[in-house]
């Protein structure tokens, strides 16, 4: 005979809350997968299924305007991550591990300035500096988009690596220091190693970070300068084709394999 | 002695600090040039006057910029009334933004509270899940959303399937579909800092109010919420600032006629050319966002030093 017993009562539940929960889930993930879904599709239609065909990762692969802007997109993407995980880097060292000094709540502000200001702010001031700059000198490079987009990384390669510093251990470089190494020998051998996931975990999310940037690049750019995302932002407002539906895809892949990638990282560091 | 050997310390003090200084030199320099300067420059824009071709007449001030944001004047008998249009644009973002920060709030903190009472082992990936959307480009989401409530997309086509309705729902080009949007785009940011307080809660004052014979809600209402107070506040701040200067997904799911705060700027820079209003419009939705952050910080502060109730 089955005896019905009652569940125990358990401190953490509430009700409705898993529900909640659930459904947030599904909210978070239903849009996406469909959108994936629809790359898959074989008509020209992004809601009504018609069979299952590649052609639309095809003629993305063949678009020759994708081709140049995802080419783009990652080229800015590795420079400003570099140049702000370099530049992170030592903004890190030089606010960490010490005694308080003047100008260092200063340094901390100026750092995380451009986390508080909105994106379309920023946008429009680079727009009136930037082109005032082209006018003057004539320069219409990349080196408009590569300078905003590397001070946009910083104060998010800049987090993990402080925090990374942080929870460091201090003995091991003094011991470096007691056995006669140099300032960079110690750097070099012990602090850096150690220091090693903080930064490419700054890299990877400062990568992200500037691989996802819309407003502030299309504001940026001169002609012919388009990127992934503003490519995309011109697209959706003509008849949508599941092509776009196959860029998203990939990209989509492609940030989730970032993402995947820094998970690990970030758990092997506990 | 004592005193030259503190002079030493000293000396290598200031150098240590000069060191720490020219590290930090070339974040900084990168950061004023490509962020913090340009807003110093918009801000003599705002006070310009305005170029016939966009751009501003340089050196020639006014404050034509900052009238504007609020007030129009008829171009035939000069008479000044309130801009309508824009006072419209600044309530629809305040409310918009307020009413997507309620939404994720709601939405959010179940969903955080349910992944601090997984075991520890798997909360790692359920916080990962909710990562995942967070780092996907906000134009691929924004899409997502579009394809899903467009007249043609995969909602409407689903109820009108089902014999729901016989014509598809507009949801599109409206205010609703901004408001979705953002819901969709920055629930991840209600959530994060929301779970990191949750998670340090000591689930024995819990106890401790059941013992006393709380139910479930008060339970909730009493000990859980004050006390997770601050990832709240946090989880506030980070959706409302995006969303009060939201862009894209106005931009896209809200179409011409409805726009927020952050498409009337580019307005301004674009076809509009007036460049000064644009510019003293961004300053306005800067003072904004400012505003709130204060009021947050001395409201987090308040909760800090002493429960209310």
């Amino acid at each position: 005979m089955a005896i019905r017993t009652r569940k125990p009562f358990s401190l953490r539940r509430q009700t409705g809350f898993a529900s909640i929960a659930m459904l947030c889930f599904a909210l978070l993930y239903l849009p996406i997968l469909t959108l994936v879904v629809f790359a898959f599709n074989a008509g020209e239609s992004v809601a009504v299924w018609e069979g299952f065909s590649f052609r639309w990762f095809e003629s993305a692969w063949h678009n020759e305007q994708v081709q140049t802007a995802a080419l783009r997109t990652i080229y800015v993407a590795s420079v400003a991550a570099t140049l702000a995980a370099i530049f992170a880097t030592m903004a890190a060292i030089a606010t960490t591990r010490t005694a308080p000094y003047r100008g260092l709540t200063f340094k901390y502000a100026f750092i995380n300035q451009p986390l508080m200001v909105p994106e379309i702010v920023t946008a429009v001031a680079l727009l009136i500096v930037f082109s005032r700059i082209k006018v003057w000198t004539g320069y219409q490079g990349m080196g408009y988009i590569l300078a905003a987009h590397t001070a946009f990384c910083i104060p998010f390669a800049y987090l993990p690596i402080r925090a990374r510093l942080e929870n460091m251990d201090l003995t091991l470089e003094r011991a470096a220091a007691d056995l006669y190494a140099t300032p960079w020998n110690t750097f070099r051998h012990v602090t850096l190693p150690l220091l090693w996931p903080g930064i490419l975990a700054g890299y990877m999310l400062a990568f992200v970070i500037s691989l996802d940037d819309v407003v502030i690049t299309e504001f940026v750019k001169s002609g012919g300068q388009e990127t992934l995302p503003t490519y995309m932002l011109g697209q959706l407002r003509r008849v949508v084709t599941p092509e776009v539906n196959a860029i998203s895809t990939v990209f989509l892949g492609l940030s989730i394999l970032i993402v995947t990638i820094f998970f690990f990282i970030s758990r092997k560091r506990n | 002695m004592i005193s030259r050997a503190a002079e030493v310390a000293e000396r290598f003090r200031r150098q240590d600090i000069a060191t720490r200084w020219w590290l930090s030199a070339p974040a900084m320099v990168v950061i004023f040039l490509a962020a913090v300067g340009p807003l110093f420059v918009m801000i003599l824009y705002s006070l310009m006057v305005k170029g016939d071709y966009g751009d501003v007449k340089y050196w020639q001030f006014s404050g034509k910029g900052w009238f504007n944001v609020f007030f129009s004047q008829d171009i035939f008998d000069d008479t000044v009334g309130f801009a309508d249009a824009h006072v419209a644009i600044f309530w629809r973002s305040i409310r918009l933004a307020g009413l997507t920060t309620i939404a994720t709030l709601i939405l959010g903190f179940p969903t955080a509270y349910f992944i601090s009472t997984k075991p520890e082992g798997k909360r790692e990936l359920w916080l990962f899940l909710i990562t995942i959307p967070f780092w996907t480009n906000i134009l691929i989401r924004t899409f997502a959303i579009q394809e899903t409530i467009r007249n043609e997309g995969v909602f409407n086509t689903l109820v009108m399937k089902l014999g729901l309705v016989d014509r598809p729902i507009q949801i599109m080009y409206t205010d609703t579909a901004i408001m979705l949007g953002m819901i969709y785009v920055y629930l991840p940011l209600m959530v994060l800092p929301v779970y990191a307080s949750l998670e340090k809660l000591d689930f024995r004052l819990v106890e401790a109010g059941y013992d006393l014979y709380a139910t479930r809600f008060q339970v909730l209402w009493r000990i859980v919420l004050p006390l997770t107070k601050p990832g709240i506040i946090a989880g506030s701040i980070l959706v409302f600032i995006p969303a009060i200067g939201a862009y894209v997904t106005p931009r896209v799911l809200g179409g011409g006629k409805n726009m927020m705060l952050g498409n009337l700027i580019d307005l301004q820079f674009g076809q509009g050319r007036n460049w000064p209003l644009g510019a003293a419009l961004s300053i306005t939705l800067m003072v904004i966002v400012t505003v709130a952050l204060l009021v947050y910080v001395r409201n987090a502060s308040k909760s800090g030093a002493g429960h209310g109730h």
